[in-house]
């Protein structure tokens, strides 16, 4: 964000054509929307500085956030952060992509036969009611505190959204769409690959969303209460020697991770249903 | 799919019972055949008796009331300050330049990463804690009133105009309840978020009495039978605020149904 306010505030707001919520008459844009960003945060951060500087706040208590950007640089470069961040990624990938497969099958029986729900789906709702940090001291009894404990929380994490959207998406098909189908003489794959799947593409979507968006919340759980590496454990590590840089550092990290998962799936999003745009 | 269902010999209404009488029978017979000899392999009805223990003795009591009021006081903090922000974001489109990027900047950070950086800051006590829940409900409140303010039509807006609606009108017979059902979702996720958080803050930080407290307990005396009580106490725990919020919401919101049909 470089460029001077003056060389940019001649372009046409790309945001003039959002819809108003309330005034019938033209409204005044401000130019530049992005800038508006930057007050809050940078008067935060003056605070922040200045109560470290004016000694509000002892600094075993809120380090000053120089200090906390050069911990994070110092991390960054002596790889402590990158090595911890690729252990917690994979776990996170790993266990994501048991919980969608599983997901997305148990999702679609259930969606596709209604035998199959009436027996599983109460069973399903139940083990669903009780949330992954239920189940992490009985799974910590029964598999340890090791890598499969983190996979399974985290796939069971997944799999709950992904069961259900993928349930519902399938069901929530109109039925003429279906009957068209038929009319045509569709068979059974046909049926699923040309009319079932692309229709329900959007609320599965949805949640293979939720269900990354939980894997990562489920992640640092875990690795905040059962881990020795991995960026969570990196904040516990910190805590316990009251090195609150090193807290506010990592979860610096675990924030930026969590945009670039936002984004990530935006842009997948974007790619994924582009065919319904023209539609539109 | 209709010939499916004809064909099968168990009758629908049984078949939800199928699976967990299975897994139960299944669980006993591993039990009694001595299958394992693992001590952690309790029988069902060993966690029967736990349960009744526990509730006799008045444990659980004391762990759930703490619980609860742990819960409602960080529940009630979090959600009025999340609708404080969620109405002023909504309402001023300067509020929402000014703070919305830092908002939704800050929502991406893992909700749990915060806690050690609270126990620095309140202790270990329930102070912490209140304040985890209060930052888990904060967040789903302040996002559903947001959506729930901008999402009302304009054309609303407009017909209370025509009708010469005052500012006070147009709050509360428009605004109001055409924002109200994405409002309700906010409380609805702000509960699930807040209970979530008060076990996550009872298994980090322990101490004092609590039903994740419990079941920590639970685990580190290899106490099989407390740990899946405390699961099953949990998941109920959190159906019954599932089903409050839901009746409560049919009860508020029932004029959307009405309404249709009195014109």
């Amino acid at each position: 964000m470089s460029s001077s306010p003056g060389a940019t505030a001649s372009l046409p707001s790309p945001a003039s054509v959002a819809p108003a919520h309330s005034g019938g008459t033209a409204r005044w844009r401000p130019p530049l929307r992005w800038l508006w960003a930057w007050p809050f945060p940078l008067a935060l951060l003056l605070l922040w500085h200045l109560s470290s500087v004016l000694g509000w706040a002892p600094e075993q208590v809120l380090p000053p956030p120089a200090q906390v950007f050069r911990t994070f640089a110092d991390m960054v470069a002596s790889g402590e952060i990158w090595t911890n961040l690729e252990i917690s990624l994979v776990r996170v990938f790993t266990g994501f992509g048991i919980g969608l497969l599983a997901g997305l099958v148990l999702g679609s029986v259930m969606g596709l036969s209604s035998a199959a729900r009436d027996y599983l789906y109460p069973l399903f709702k139940a083990f669903a009611q009780v949330p992954v940090i239920g189940w992490l001291p009985l799974l910590m009894l029964l598999v340890g505190i090791d890598e499969a404990l983190k996979f399974l929380l985290i796939a069971k994490a997944t799999l709950v959204p992904v069961t259900l959207n993928t349930c519902q998406g399938i069901q929530g098909v109109p039925n003429r769409l279906i009957e068209v189908a038929r009319v045509y003489g569709f068979s059974r794959w046909q049926m699923l690959t040309r009319v079932v799947f692309p229709v329900a593409t959007a609320p599965i979507w949805n949640g293979v969303r939720y269900g990354l968006t939980h894997a990562w919340l489920a992640l640092v759980v875990v690795e905040l209460l059962a881990s020795s590496e991995g960026i969570g454990f990196l904040i516990v590590y910190g805590r316990q020697l009251f090195q609150l840089d090193v807290v506010l550092a990592s979860v610096l990290a675990v924030g930026i991770v969590g945009f670039a998962i936002d984004r990530l799936l935006s842009l997948t999003e974007a790619w994924l249903l582009r065919w319904r745009k023209p539609g539109l | 799919m209709s010939q499916a269902t004809s064909s099968g010999g168990v009758p629908p209404a049984l078949r939800p019972w199928v699976l967990p009488v299975l897994i139960l029978l299944l669980w006993w017979w591993a039990v009694a055949s001595g299958w394992s000899t693992s001590p952690l392999l309790v029988s069902p009805w060993a966690v029967w008796e736990k349960a009744l223990q526990q509730i006799t003795s008045g444990d659980l009591w004391a762990a759930l009331s703490a619980s609860l009021w742990r819960n409602a006081q960080g529940f009630v903090a979090g959600a009025s300050a999340g609708l404080a922000v969620g109405v002023l974001l909504g309402w001023s489109r300067w509020a929402e330049r000014l703070v919305g990027p830092s908002f939704h900047t800050l929502k991406q950070i893992s909700l749990f990463a915060w806690i050690p950086m609270l126990s620095m800051w309140f202790g270990l006590g329930d102070g912490a804690k209140i304040a985890f829940i209060a930052m888990a409900a904060f967040f789903p409140m302040v996002l559903n009133t947001f959506e729930g303010l901008r999402s009302v039509p304009r054309e609303f807006i407009e017909v209370g105009r025509v009708y010469g609606f005052g500012f006070r009108q147009q709050l509360t017979r428009v605004i109001a309840p055409s924002a109200a059902p994405s409002v309700f979702t906010g409380v609805q996720l702000a509960l699930i978020y807040s209970w979530l958080a008060t076990l996550g803050s009872e298994y980090l930080m322990a101490s004092g009495p609590g039903i994740g407290n419990t079941l920590i307990d639970g685990r580190e005396h290899f106490q099989m039978d407390l740990v899946l009580f405390g699961v099953v106490v949990i998941g109920l725990v959190g159906s019954v605020l599932n089903a409050a919020t839901g009746a409560l919401e049919r009860r508020l919101l029932a004029w959307r149904d009405r309404t249709v049909a009195r014109y």
